[in-house]
Order: structure tokens, then sequence, then C-alpha cells
């Protein structure tokens, strides 16, 4: 569990421990970074769109192992929580801009999908709960 | 992240250290559109070798430079792309829209 504020000098850090996290479950490279790059978004738009841009809210971040079985293999895997008391989000009207398209913003949520296997909102009480989970590649076979 | 800026003769060049997150990309773009708007420069080229992380605001701070660039009429080049700064561009589809050079030469030759 990782409890931190709303304050974005600690995207770093965050980034620090979730891509030495990843090396350490055995992510390839570029999973590594592109885990390490959901989350560094999440937590911003936290800050920005749940928080806006307030500085000393509470976030808090929940790392454990996931395991799912695949074609009847056993996959293991990353799960992580990240949990905020902002207001209400709709994720029904959360929707990145098109690809491609010179503008800046909306990028995050397309890094945030393509990088994990599942990405999951909800809300429970007066917290937001992000849940994103992904899968090592290689599956090994069930007990 | 840290900035520093060169200039010759109509040329400005940034060079970007550190990471490039939320917490700083208003200070880039702060910078670069200020480069742009006030000394109109003909080429800006933004050093990136020495940025291991870029996030979606700073793309996006990027991208501002390059519109507002176009509206100057002048070249906006991007230059040393990390491997996760080069992901994040493919990734938003945005590789091909800026002008990327692989070194600082070649970014001064376009």
């Amino acid at each position: 569990m990782m409890a931190l504020s709303s304050n974005p000098k600690w995207l770093s850090i965050v980034r620090a421990a979730v891509e030495r996290l990843t090396e350490t479950l055995g992510f390839n490279a570029e999973h590594c970074r592109s885990i390490t790059r959901a989350v560094d978004e999440a937590l911003t738009n936290i800050v920005r769109h749940s928080y806006s841009n307030r500085r000393d809210q509470p976030i808090t971040m929940y790392f454990r192992k996931a395991q799912r079985k695949q074609e009847g293999e056993v996959q293991h895997g990353l799960e992580i929580i990240l949990c905020d008391r902002g207001p209400v989000a709709d994720a029904t009207k959360w929707r990145g801009r098109p690809l491609g398209e010179i503008r800046p913003g909306g990028l995050g949520l397309h890094l945030i999908h393509d990088a994990m296997d599942i990405v999951e909102f909800s809300r429970k009480g007066d917290i937001n709960r992000l849940r994103l989970v992904k899968y090592l590649g290689q599956a090994s076979p069930a007990a | 992240m840290q900035i520093s800026t060169r200039r010759h003769d109509k040329v400005t060049i940034f060079d970007l250290s550190g990471d490039i997150d939320f917490a700083n990309s208003p200070e880039l773009r702060q910078s670069v559109l200020r480069e742009i708007h006030e000394n109109r420069s003909a080429r800006v080229v933004i050093n990136l070798s020495k940025v291991n992380y870029i996030d979606s605001s700073g793309v996006a701070s990027l991208v501002e430079g390059l519109k507002a660039s176009r509206d100057f009429g002048s070249h906006f080049i991007l230059f040393g792309l990390s491997t996760s700064a080069r992901e994040v561009l493919q990734l938003s589809r945005l590789i091909k829209v800026f002008e990327v050079c692989d070194n600082e030469e070649q970014a001064l030759a376009v």
C-alpha cells in the first residue's frame, strides 16, 4: 500500500517504485515502461480531474499479485488499485481525443488502456476506485 | 526537469534534462511559447537526449509549441528521443506530425 497526497511532486517517486516493482515481477522492459506510464497518467488524472489540481488531497494505491486462468494455464500479473476521495466521476464520459489529432490533451486515457489488460472504474461510498491489471505474457501450466 | 536555452542567429535550442511530467510540463510550455511569440525564432529545436520520461502533459506542451511555430511560420524540431519518449509519440500517433531528427547536426540541417 502507498498513501500520498495529490501533489504532482510525488509522481516521479511513484514512477520509480512502479518501474522497480514491475521489473522485479518479471515484466519485460517495454511493459515495465508502459505500466509505469499508465500509473503515472492515472495519478495525473486524479490530481487534475478528481481533485481539480488541489495538492493536499489523499490518494491511496494498492499493489498485489494477480493471476487468472487462460486456456488452462495460469497467468500471473500485477493488480494496481488507485483510490481517491474526489467527487463522483462519470466514467462513461471519459474518452480520449482521436489519436493523431494535432491538439494538446486527451492522451492519458489512451496510454492507460494501451498498457493494461484490465481498466475498471468503480465508486464505493465516497471513494473513486480505479483498478488496473496487467498480466505477464507467458502463462505457466495450471496445477 | 531542467531547461537551458542556446541561441544561434535565428535558431533556438532548448536543452531539456530529467523527466517531463505534470509537475513541470507547464514550465516547458511557457518557455517554448515565450520563445516563439517573443523572439520569433525561425527554428525551435528541442533536445530531448537527456529526457528519460515524458508524459501526456509533456507531449501536449510540445504539440502547443508545434502549433505556435506553424502559426509563425517557423520550424519546430525534436531530436534525441529516448525509447520511452518515442513510444509515447508513436502511441499517440504524433511521431509523424513532428519533425524528428536523430541528433543536433541533423536538426540544424533540416
